[in-house]
């Protein structure tokens, strides 16, 4: 099979970009998206043009690293998988496929289609933690968890931070993926103590670092490649609702015990 | 020649950790944060380290290629982490751990070492259930476990077949709490290019911006390196595209030594290869072998389909030839019997590379959606690769490259011959001998960063005085800066003709050829030629496309395989000079026949690996000697204090 590519090329932020046409040459259909791409390139500096920067890395659907817009969607044509786990199968001899980066504003370009998804690590380091030194935990076994409760919070856990839902919502919003963090670690036990102040200090964050806010059209849950479902944002902002309601906890006093 | 002292402490094997630790030299808390630390990496060794290091005070510098530190390439990790919990009272100890580890290394890893590591696991599963890691439960709340691979008790914790993942969300989380509170700098998109060394101290390093391709020194009181393993040198592997040997071999360049580099694990549970446009080779978890059964034809060249074979024309090889172990025999001694039946011609697939692994018989005994709630994500890869339904037809799977037991050599306290320059996780050599048993290297990596490191870096800071660092001004520096930028201009400016990924896939296909899972010596000296070239057709002929000050990831890919061409060769000489077969080093010249006492005893099957602990009982660490000599061999030799070297039976 061939097919042909409309990509978003874009020396850096500071540039402006455009569209390109590469034709493919014969591609077998067992071949993965980012294989695709890389015969492409190969062929460009080949001839001495310069090669399609894109992301990836594991290629197995679980770093998070690959990103890619693929005919309108974040991560292409199937519900459920990243952009390195996308085959030409999925595709037809002939097919115009457009491939375009994440666009959003809290992801400034970087090159071609690689974006900067730093905005996440932002959000984390607020509060995307349970706080426990190496060495003082009690016995694994001492903390029970019930098994629906933690396998609800594995579902959340599963994010792989890639940015898709942010690049599939109108409004840029990073709910789905903030939910997530928050919604794992506030359904354990483990979690209970800094669980008001971790949500609100994430959707701190999250607001400081120019993500949109959500206006529930679903679209995040719809390209998530590990399928997390919408149920967690209203989880958050619960959680946040309750938060506000506690107020800010109160900062201790000063002195110290001598 | 460098002077290898392994440090072990005096004592009984069982006491040297616990003794170790309240004879190594402290820093106390006002002093710890006048040091600062880099560290390479934010894998499960590298996070964890930077995490715990921080929490302890000190000023941590943590480095990472990636966008975010939560890319590295532990998150791929699916099946588990052993600890020696006995959650399941099945009889398991930290001693049975230790001697499991011990025996699947055959015998060549570092006896206090690996006792040091069984010690640390239970804390690890206590550590991890804290920071929130959501392992797999029972419905009474406590914890489950499968079994691995080597063991014949269940130790293995688990969160589906994500396990790596989770363990790295977690001590990334912890990393990113002491990024928020100040106690650690996060630098991403920054690959080290070259180690500084003054007066025969790791000092600091000089760092490449990806983004921006500027060239940065960065000085520090000691040096971590926590970069994973060289996997990629065979091109093609389950390892991430872009893992990479660089930090590692250009601290080699500079003076540590890199021990047992030939010993390689070959996975024997990955999707197999289907045509030669593959970037990638996918792992299908080594859990699948507690509930799936392998089996090939017993005839040659069976076209049918595996549901048209009849159960007693099939052959499930492992069993028969592994009694004790069967299905969840050690990696190294599935993949050869993989090998061997696919090299008898029983092999299945369009290839005739591949054999089947089964799951008719769990699904019946276990149902489907039991199954399915086990390894549901890992069914679900196999069928985005293969557009295959596991569910109704088995697996096809082959051996691939997985996983690096060799790596830069370290004494007890993790640090390398260079004073000051520290190896955690694969990128040490240390704990696996010639064989890693499934779910240990998760162990390890944690292992190393939030409890070895911490404990034992004191001893070295303890010597080393914080006001007397040298500025990144230093010669040093500035030599090691020059070198950098030399480098890639030369790369950017030979203009030749061929890309970096047609020299990696070429020395791929070399080192697959003649030192993968088979070895011998006329085809380790061919590959020794064959890598020379190949360096040298390199210098000449590469093309790198773009410059130096922009993100070009040509470029960085040019650097990794330069890199990759010269350890694979000295992959093969420590091949060639290994006249033994090992864990996962098999040299056909040494296995085990048909007349040996081992087997009429019943203790090996012919063809299995043959060790020779007269002559190479010893770790070989290889030398650098400058560019175009050859590297020179030193040898720390293996004294086993509790464990006696026997031959390795599982069956």
């Amino acid at each position: 099979m061939k097919v042909r590519l409309k990509v978003w090329r874009q020396k850096n932020s500071g540039s402006a970009g455009s569209f390109h046409i590469y034709e493919t040459p014969d591609l077998n259909p067992n071949m993965s998206f980012l294989e695709m791409l890389d015969v492409i390139n190969e062929q460009l500096a080949e001839r001495g043009q310069e090669p399609i920067a894109f992301d990836h890395d594991c290629r197995e659907g679980i770093c998070g690293t690959c990103s890619l817009v693929i005919d309108g969607k974040p991560h292409g044509p199937h519900p459920g998988v990243a952009t390195c786990q996308t085959y030409m199968r999925s595709f037809k001899d002939g097919d115009e496929i457009v491939v375009e980066p994440f666009r959003a504003k809290a992801f400034p370009l970087i090159k071609d289609l690689v974006v900067s998804r730093k905005a996440f690590d932002t959000i984390l380091q607020a509060g995307g933690f349970i706080t426990v030194r190496a060495g003082s935990p009690p016995d694994a076994n001492a903390i029970l968890v019930a098994k629906a409760d933690s396998d609800l919070a594995m579902d959340a856990a599963q994010c792989i931070g890639c940015g898709a839902c942010v690049a599939a919502c109108r409004n840029a919003s990073a709910m789905l993926f903030v939910s997530a963090k928050v919604s794992h670690l506030g359904l354990l036990p483990q979690g209970q103590p800094e669980r008001y102040t971790r949500v609100q200090n994430m959707v701190e964050a999250m607001d400081a670092a120019g993500f949109g806010n959500c206006s529930v059209t679903g679209a995040c849950e719809a390209v998530c490649p590990k399928s997390i479902s919408i149920d967690f944002i209203a989880r958050m902002n619960r959680d946040y609702a309750v938060a506000l309601l506690k107020g800010d906890s109160k900062k201790p006093a000063g002195g110290g015990a001598g | 020649m460098a002077t290898l002292k392994s440090n072990i402490p005096s004592g009984q094997l069982a006491q040297k950790w616990t003794k170790h630790r309240f004879e190594s030299k402290l820093v106390n808390p006002a002093n710890k944060r006048k040091y600062k630390v880099i560290v390479v990496g934010a894998g499960l060794a590298g996070a964890s380290a930077s995490a715990t290091l921080a929490d302890l005070g000190y000023q941590v510098d943590n480095f990472v290629f990636h966008d975010s530190p939560r890319r590295a390439h532990s998150i791929a990790a699916q099946g588990g982490i052993n600890a020696a919990k006995n959650y399941q009272n099945d009889g398991d100890s930290v001693h049975r751990l230790f001697y499991d580890t011990i025996k699947g290394g055959d015998f060549r890893a570092r006896e206090a070492n690996v006792h040091r590591l069984a010690e640390v696991s239970v804390q690890i599963i206590d550590q991890c259930v804290a920071q929130g890691v959501p392992f797999a439960r029972e419905y009474g709340g406590l914890l489950d476990n499968r079994s691995f691979g080597g063991a014949q008790v269940s130790r293995t914790f688990y969160a589906r077949g994500q396990t790596g993942q989770q363990l790295l969300l977690g001590a990334c989380s912890a990393l990113s709490r002491q990024v928020g509170l100040g106690g650690v700098k996060s630098h991403t998109h920054a690959e080290m290019l070259d180690l500084v060394v003054v007066d025969g101290h790791a000092k600091g390093m000089i760092v490449r911006n990806l983004q921006t391709g500027e060239i940065t020194r960065h000085g520090a009181d000691a040096v971590v390196l926590a970069t994973g393993g060289y996997g990629n040198v065979f091109n093609l592997s389950t390892y991430a595209r872009g893992s990479n040997a660089t930090a590692i071999w250009r601290a080699y360049r500079r003076g540590a030594c890199l021990a047992n580099p030939c010993y390689t694990q070959i996975h024997p549970t990955c999707i197999p290869v289907s045509g030669d446009y593959q970037s990638k080779l996918t792992l299908m978890s080594e859990s699948l072998r507690n509930d799936g059964r392998i089996w090939v034809s017993k005839k040659q060249a069976d076209r049918r389909l595996p549901h048209e074979i009849p159960e007693e024309e099939r052959d499930y090889y492992l069993e028969r030839m592994y009694r004790a172990f069967g299905n969840l025999a050690p990696r190294d001694i599935a993949s050869r019997a993989a090998k061997q039946v696919c090299d008898e011609g029983r092999g299945v697939g369009e290839t005739g590379l591949g054999v089947y692994l089964d799951f008719s018989e769990s699904i019946r005994r276990l149902g489907e959606d039991k199954v399915r709630e086990r390894y549901g994500n890992l069914f679900a890869i196999y069928h985005e690769i293969t557009d295959e339904d596991a569910y109704k037809t088995p697996m096809r799977i082959y051996p691939a490259v997985h996983y690096t037991m060799g790596g830069l050599w370290v004494d007890y306290n993790l640090m390398s011959n260079i004073p000051g320059l520290f190896v955690l996780g694969e990128a040490n050599f240390s704990d696996h001998g010639a064989n890693r048993l499934g779910a240990s290297a998760l162990m390890q990596g944690l292992a190393d960063g939030y409890f070895v490191l911490p404990a034992t870096l004191s001893n070295y800071l303890a010597t080393q005085k914080p006001e007397n660092r040298v500025t990144i001004e230093h010669a040093a520096f500035r030599e090691a800066d020059s070198i950098v930028r030399q480098s890639l201009q030369r790369m950017l400016e030979t203009k030749g003709k061929r890309t970096p990924a047609s020299f990696h896939k070429e020395l791929g296909k070399i080192l697959w050829d003649h030192c993968g899972m088979a070895r011998n010596k006329a085809g380790l000296e061919k590959a020794i030629q064959k890598t020379a070239a190949l360096r040298e057709e390199y210098s000449k002929n590469i093309n790198v496309m773009g410059d130096g000050g922009e993100w070009n990831q040509a470029l960085e890919q040019a650097g990794r395989v330069a890199d990759f061409i010269e350890l694979g060769e000295l992959m093969c000489r420590d091949a060639l000079h290994r006249e033994e077969s090992c864990g996962g080093h098999f040299r056909e010249e040494f296995q085990y026949t048909a007349s040996d006492p081992e087997t009429q005893q019943g203790l090996v099957n012919p063809g299995d690996v043959r060790r020779d602990d007269e002559r190479f009982a010893y770790v070989a660490a290889w030398e650098y000697a400058g560019k175009g000599r050859a590297p020179t061999l030193n040898k720390e030799p293996l004294a086993y204090e509790e464990v006696h070297m026997t031959t390795r039976s599982y069956k």
